[in-house]
């Protein structure tokens, strides 16, 4: 058995560098795409409807691990050299985008629809009724859940480790094998997430709970 | 660059992505019964007046929900043999997946149960019904009703979270589709052609479970 030093957990800190970091980028990306797919989701062209649905059908019925590996290795397909963490990247905002896009697409139809009949009434256009109107409250109905699905997220990013992308877990599971202690290691990692995510879980249900009761 | 696909590697590995995914659908459903036994035994728990019962359930779920899966069955893997426990890597995952199941389905079936007002039951009793026939009616079966959304999607999702026990070695489809990429390097082929069997699984389970809540489940609320 090793110790468990500052070069140890210094190796932990730069893992965990690229779990916030491909949180970040997975979350920005996936927002963007993500209230894309919710517009078309919720457009009035059946034919938008029924792709975006498929789309996100297909992220939610299937493991994130596999769409992990499906892109990592598509992306290599394509013929564009890119290296594992962009490769990573692109497979989260993907899965970013769809689970945010039907998220938002519940929020904006959970909008009271005089919402949009007045904002029509004004004579308001599309970008300016959606980006004026419905966007704003929407967001803000969502925001339980959607920091609900960043939490989830940043859990996910893990599985980046089976594809032998170096994030947090996969630098504790270097350190296990160095050092034989298995359960310090995955205890001080699962303690690193733990203090990451249970924040954020707490401050979405506490918004839940003020928002149901604002309802009431 | 030009690739030529070959799915024809694949396919003539059938049988064993046929065994996979029998695996990996024993998984879950080993999985999903831990998680209900652990969700029902939690909500008793969780809901008595005692301290020292509710804090370690409140502080299990809290855990398990903030931490990823693949972090929960490592440490699973390595501390059960330290505790004198010797399971295969299939056993291992069942449990580590029931134990996580289980977590969210403490906070889903207390939901359920909170949902059935006491005036619902007064009513029941006021009617004549038997103790028996009011927890069956009024409270179980509307509980049930309430949960069976949220229960059922997060049964998917701890189906397809069984893919994950591949860093274990467990038995299941995952694992068989690396067995078969390291043997034919046709990675791309292997998991497209899995991810579209997961699909098919996950979608016949939604079809099974809405089939199951229109049987079950048919009757007027107001």
């Amino acid at each position: 058995m090793g110790p468990i030093g500052e070069n140890e957990f210094f190796f932990l800190m730069q893992g965990l560098r690229w779990t916030v970091l491909l949180a970040i980028v997975g979350f920005i990306g996936g927002g963007i795409f993500g209230i894309l797919i919710a517009l078309l989701r919720t457009s009035k062209t059946k034919v938008a409807r029924t792709i975006t649905a498929g789309y996100i059908g297909v992220f939610q019925g299937t493991p994130l691990l596999m769409q992990l590996f499906v892109v990592y290795y598509g992306v290599a397909l394509v013929g564009v050299e890119v290296n594992a963490w962009i490769a990573v990247a692109i497979a989260f905002t993907l899965h970013a985008s769809a689970f945010l896009g039907e998220i938002w697409r519940g929020a904006i139809e959970a909008v009271p629809k005089g919402q949009t009949e007045a904002a029509n009434a004004l004579g308001l256009h599309y970008v300016s009724r959606m980006k004026d109107v419905i966007l704003p409250q929407a967001l803000k109905i969502s925001m339980p859940a959607t920091i609900g699905f960043l939490v989830q997220l940043i859990k996910g990013t893990s599985l980046a480790a089976i594809v032998g992308f170096i994030e947090l877990t996969r630098a504790g599971q270097i350190i296990s094998n160095q050092t034989y202690r298995p359960l310090l290691v995955f205890g001080i990692v699962g303690a690193i997430y733990f203090i990451i995510c249970w924040p954020l879980s707490h401050a979405g249900s506490g918004l839940e709970k003020r928002m149901a009761k604002a309802a009431r | 660059m030009t690739y030529t696909f070959d799915f024809g590697a694949v396919l003539d590995r059938a049988p064993e992505l046929l065994w996979g995914s029998l695996g990996t659908l024993g998984l879950a459903l080993a999985g999903m019964l831990l998680a209900l036994v652990i969700g029902i035994l939690g909500v008793v728990a969780r809901t008595s007046k005692s301290e020292i019962t509710r804090t370690p359930v409140i502080v299990f779920v809290e855990v398990v929900r903030n931490t990823p899966f693949l972090v929960q069955i490592f440490f699973i893997y390595f501390a059960l043999p330290l505790i004198g426990i010797r399971l295969n890597p299939t056993v291992t995952a069942i449990f580590a997946l029931g134990i996580n199941g289980g977590a969210y389905a403490i906070e889903i079936i207390r939901g359920g149960v909170e949902s059935v007002s006491r005036g619902q039951i007064e009513a029941g009793f006021a009617l004549g019904l038997h103790k028996a026939d009011v927890f069956r009616l009024i409270v179980l079966k509307p509980a049930l009703r309430a949960i069976y959304p949220s229960l059922t999607s997060q049964f998917i999702m701890l189906t397809l979270t069984t893919s994950v026990c591949t860093s274990i070695a467990a038995y299941e489809l995952t694992s068989a589709a690396q067995r078969i990429e390291s043997d034919t390097f046709r990675s791309f082929e292997v998991y497209f052609t899995v991810t579209a069997i997961y699909l098919v699984i996950s979608t016949l389970m939604m079809g099974l479970f809405a089939l199951i809540s229109r049987h079950y489940f048919n009757y007027p609320t107001r």
